[in-house]
């Protein structure tokens, strides 16, 4: 093949390749956002989204997660810090990037006297370096893809939550991205819509795009994600792949017993710590001990075991740990 | 694979559509959303009514007694249908056309901010700039649609209900019937460029707030006031910098040979107020924080 500057529009569209493979699609150096009241949302965090990787961003409401993805995408500009996109310096070369970051962002907005198709539409036509004349073929794409095709020419104001939601994330998906930014991308729909969600995270993550999905949502982030970053008051208390976050925090053994009181001393003489008893079931931490350590300490002491169970430490552990806090919080 | 096409690669996913140089179908897609909005349809209805109902009252009654009292023009419509339209332009234009504009100025930047679509026109991405560009663009068409349309139906009920001919212009000259029209056009072309003023002062405020109410009842306040300031003699040395002071100076286009001179400074001060408010509008948009 000969290669020329010219076979550039000839070629069929690539998939996402990384610019600099060593690099990451989303980094920032103390990026960091005080409100002109004072508050200060973002104080200073160095994200680091590696190329093909889905990393979910957990907070609890009120975290600085929004503002975070506001400022990545240019909406609202730092008080302090930088960051790239693709590789590329923000908001600088925001015109080149951002067309191949598809992006959903606090909720979806959309013109609610228009049909999801048109303001489909509208979003495509406002797309300076979309082409006109795929429009249409890409929409209905878009919305087939969500599984609104049947909806498409309804009002927005018709719809339901998990309707909108639906349309906002078919709008991010109107061309083909290297860089998805998807904020609560679940808010709103039911069991089913979740799963589908989760689906279309997996297929489009599998296609090597990078998914940054925000969320307060642990199991959502638990089910999808390769990589985690926990937000806490403005900061990001934690980074890293799920199975290192994870491994910051032991696992936990519990026994199903007739006889709890001989479990708990047992337990306890091993030295594990926080043994907690409830009825037939004793569980503790399992600290450096191997588990089978612990089960065959527990016959030899005579304790009567049902049922041994290792429970991995889930991420809601870990979040805690971390925040020392709830879930639920709205800071 | 050579090293050129590896590094083409790395940009790919850029469709292989090349990209048009200026693309228009931003400006479409924002004319349709002005000229499709309901409110705005009705907008133009009721302004479209005034005409009708001025030829309506006038044919019933010739109105008679003191020639002072009452919109321009009004005493010569029983003789000159022409002179509806010029009559209901002047009678738009110091309410009714400011709202109309500030209407869809309100609209314009707020609007959005409201809805949240805002966000997700500048994640496209829509640069700043050109958004603004395209705003003031759409409610420059929406006010010149809005005044050629007071101005042809002012003439077709003028022909529907009166005698027309030859027009009598204000320096007693008279000109053809298609001379009269020519004219009735170039005023609402000036009455278009006076609104002009009022629409970037209006896409102004309607980039400070994310209340389209707010932003549109802002601006109508700010074209009444500088009307009544005007009103107010003491205030003498103002008038000249007020922006609705030559609203209705358009009598320079009724006279033979024109007045070109007067128009050139009336024309020049309102494009003054354009590019002090654009500016204003574009440093306030270009900085500030998307947070709805």
């Amino acid at each position: 093949m000969v290669s020329t500057a010219g076979t550039q529009t000839l070629s069929p569209p690539v998939p996402a390749v990384p610019a600099d493979p060593a690099g990451a699609a989303v980094t920032t150096a103390g990026l960091a956002k005080r409100f002109r009241g004072g508050q200060l949302a973002v104080a200073g965090i160095d994200l680091h989204v590696p190329y093909g990787s889905v990393y979910g961003f957990l907070g609890p409401n009120g975290s600085g997660k929004t503002t975070t993805i506001r400022m990545l995408l240019g909406l609202v500009s730092p008080t302090a810090g930088s960051h790239t996109l693709l590789g590329r310096p923000m908001p600088s070369a925001a015109a080149e990037v951002l067309p191949r970051v598809g992006a959903l962002v606090e909720g979806p907005a959309f013109h609610p006297h228009l049909s999801g198709r048109a303001n489909l539409a509208r979003m495509d036509a406002a797309d300076r370096i979309a082409d006109p004349a795929t429009a249409s073929r890409r929409i209905d794409a878009a919305l087939d893809r969500v599984g609104l095709t049947a909806a498409a020419r309804k009002r927005y104001r018709a719809y339901s939550l998990g309707m909108r939601q639906r349309l906002g994330i078919a709008a991010a998906l109107l061309q083909p991205r290297e860089l998805l930014v998807l904020d609560e991308p679940t808010n709103g729909l039911d069991p089913q819509g979740t799963r589908e969600v989760r689906t279309l995270v997996q297929g489009l993550a599998a296609d090597g795009v990078t998914v940054l999905l925000s969320s307060h949502l642990l199991s959502e982030v638990d089910q999808v994600c390769t990589h985690v970053g926990v937000m806490h008051v403005g900061r990001l208390v934690a980074q890293g792949t799920l199975d290192e976050l994870r491994g910051t925090q032991q696992a936990r053994v519990s026994v199903e017993t007739a006889d709890p009181a001989a479990a708990v001393r047992c337990l306890t003489a091993l030295g594990l710590a926080t043994v907690h008893a409830e009825g037939r079931h004793v569980s503790a931490g399992a600290g450096n001990r191997e588990p089978e350590a612990v089960l065959a300490a527990l016959v030899r002491a005579g304790v009567p075991v049902r049922q041994f169970t290792v429970d991995a430490p889930g991420l809601e552990d870990v979040f805690v740990a971390l925040t020392g806090e709830g879930f639920d919080v709205s800071g | 694979m050579s090293a050129v096409e590896v590094a083409v690669a790395g940009v790919a996913a850029v469709p292989a559509h090349r990209p048009p140089l200026v693309s228009t179908r931003l400006l479409r897609s924002e004319l349709g959303m002005v000229f499709r909005r309901r409110r705005n349809q009705v907008i133009l209805l009721v302004l479209a009514a005034i005409p009708v109902v001025i030829g309506i009252a006038v044919n019933a009654s010739a109105p008679d007694g003191d020639s002072s009292e009452g919109p321009p023009f009004l005493y010569s419509i029983a003789t000159n249908g022409v002179f509806v339209a010029l009559t209901s332009l002047s009678v738009v234009l110091p309410l009714f056309f400011p709202l109309a504009v500030s209407v869809v100025t309100g609209d314009a930047v707020a609007g959005e901010a409201s809805l949240g679509t805002l966000r997700y026109l500048l994640v496209v991405p829509v640069s700043r700039t050109r958004l603004l560009a395209v705003k003031y663009a759409g409610a420059l068409a929406y006010l010149l649609a809005a005044a050629l349309l007071v101005g042809a139906v002012g003439v077709g009920i003028g022909v529907l209900l009166f005698p027309v001919g030859p027009v009598t212009l204000l320096s007693g000259t008279q000109v053809s019937l298609g001379g009269g029209l020519v004219r009735v056009l170039l005023v609402a072309l000036y009455v278009a460029a006076m609104m002009a003023a009022v629409a970037a002062i209006g896409l102004f405020v309607s980039t400070l707030t994310e209340s389209p109410i707010a932003a549109t009842a802002s601006t109508v306040v700010l074209a009444i006031t500088s009307q009544v300031l005007d009103t107010v003699p003491q205030l003498d040395w103002l008038h000249p910098w007020l922006f609705s002071h030559y609203w209705l100076d358009y009598g320079d286009l009724l006279r033979d040979p024109m007045n070109t001179a007067g128009l050139t400074d009336n024309l020049l001060v309102t494009a003054a107020y354009v590019l002090v408010f654009g500016s204003l509008a574009w440093a306030r948009m270009t900085t500030k924080d998307v947070s709805s």
